[in-house]
């Protein structure tokens, strides 16, 4: 359970939200500006609220007023990026291993063998990211982050970068994920379509705040 | 013509043992000081900026006499140094390490903090998010990333050590075998009647050390760039 209620000042924009998700795909929906990023960026740590709580599964990770904030790298909260960000030095097969090495968690073959299958990167682990397609890039991306065995996974616009051939190729293996991985996701996207495709639950922001909060169909206008 | 003299080879091998061990201790500083002036604000920065850069504008002959001052054997660091480690810098080939490792350090320093600074800040969130600690996230991406940098600096560094003259001269004198380098041995040579050609003999040596230096560096560089594209 995920439990959010913070505000922030980014300059003239004022951010607030508050809610509390159970639901296994939790689609944060909004327009570009609307602080989407802001407020995953604040769940895995890396901004910090200026007051408010987040907490997940029982867990405090921020609670401003008692001065406690906990570091990103301590929160295991993965994280996939637009960008993918995967690091250039180092193969998929490095990528890959990267969060579980520095979680110092040991080494788990089954589930390599099955995120690799999932996501059907068998055949790029000893490239370099330079050599990838985008698509190619974001899948492994999704394997990196599932592979650190976060309790909670954040996409923010995982399918923003890409045209619509490589959406659309991308997109069943999200599902999979979402009914395979067993982890908890917040789904970041201005596509509703996409949203209704994987979300179970909608948290819909606008101007910095939440404007409707419910099922799927808070979607439909 | 090329016929060296065991003087002049003495003087050439402790040219690059002096610019090698000033390279090499001041390589570490150099990257914590570049990464704290790249990523960190602290109290004071701009006066660290400045007296990190102060050897490159300060006649050489003031370092080495503020050297003297300070690490010689009545030095405040020096008299510490050599009544509690037993190790005495002045007029010793370790004080002319230390000369030309604080003379090299801007030019060493410079390109490894351009190249933390070029490293994507968003790969060292990506790596906090997948578990690493600070610590980690520069050992494992923002180092190996800003690799070219260092080596870069690293080449500049040994290329200046190598030519350093007005300082080392000044804190360390001109002792043959100890702390008489390339560049003081030409020095003598020059002064001396008939010393024409062995000066010119030790020059070559010279250019064919900071031409090699730089070639390296290019090669360095290059291959560290592909890295970073990872291709």
């Amino acid at each position: 359970m995920l439990r959010v209620d913070i505000a922030k000042q980014l300059g003239d924009f004022t951010l607030e939200a508050d809610f509390t998700s159970e639901g296994r795909v939790t689609g944060l929906f909004g327009a570009s500006g609307a602080g989407k990023t802001s407020l995953i960026n604040m769940i895995a740590g890396l901004v910090k609220p200026d007051r408010g709580t987040i907490a997940l599964d029982g867990e405090v990770l921020d609670d401003i007023a008692a001065g406690l904030h906990v570091p990103p790298y301590r929160r295991r909260i993965g994280y996939v990026f637009q960008d993918a960000r995967l690091f250039p030095h180092l193969d998929v097969r490095a990528n890959l291993d990267y969060g579980r090495r520095m979680n110092g968690l040991a080494d788990d073959p089954a589930q390599r063998k099955r995120v690799i299958e999932l996501l059907d990167i068998g055949a790029l682990l000893d490239r370099r990211p330079g050599k990838l397609s985008g698509g190619e890039r974001q899948r492994v991306a999704f394997g990196r982050a599932l592979l650190s065995k976060p309790k909670l996974l954040l996409l923010d616009e995982p399918l923003g970068a890409l045209d619509e051939d490589r959406k659309r190729e991308i997109l069943p293996y999200l599902v999979r994920l979402r009914d395979e991985a067993g982890i908890p996701m917040v789904y970041v996207s201005h596509d509703a379509a996409e949203l209704r495709q994987l979300a179970t639950q909608i948290v819909m922001l606008k101007g910095g705040r939440i404007t409707a909060f419910g099922g799927v169909k808070v979607l439909t206008p | 013509m090329l016929d060296i003299s065991p003087t002049e080879w003495t003087a050439i091998l402790l040219s690059l043992r002096v610019a090698t061990i000033a390279t090499l201790v001041a390589t570490p500083i150099g990257i914590g000081v570049a990464w704290l002036l790249a990523r960190r604000d602290f109290w004071g920065k701009a006066f660290v900026d400045a007296l990190i850069y102060l050897p490159l504008v300060l006649p050489p002959v003031v370092t080495g006499y503020l050297l003297l001052l300070t690490f010689g054997k009545r030095g405040l660091v020096g008299a510490w140094l050599s009544d509690h480690l037993g190790i005495v810098l002045a007029f010793r080939w370790t004080g002319a390490a230390l000369a030309c490792g604080v003379m090299s350090f801007p030019l060493l320093v410079r390109p490894i903090r351009l190249s933390i600074e070029a490293v994507d800040r968003r790969l060292e969130q990506a790596a906090a998010t997948l578990g690493a600690a600070p610590w980690r996230v520069f050992l494992t991406v923002t180092l190996p990333l800003a690799l070219p940098g260092v080596l870069a600096g690293m080449v500049l560094g040994f290329a200046k050590a190598i030519g350093e003259f007005g300082a080392t001269i000044t804190f360390v004198s001109n002792i043959p075998g100890e702390t008489q380098t390339i560049s003081s041995a030409i020095y003598s040579l020059i002064q001396t009647p008939d010393g024409d050609t062995a000066a010119l003999r030790l020059v070559l040596v010279s250019i064919f050390i900071a031409t090699a230096a730089l070639l390296a560096s290019e090669l360095f560089a290059r291959r560290a760039t592909q890295r970073l594209h990872g291709n």
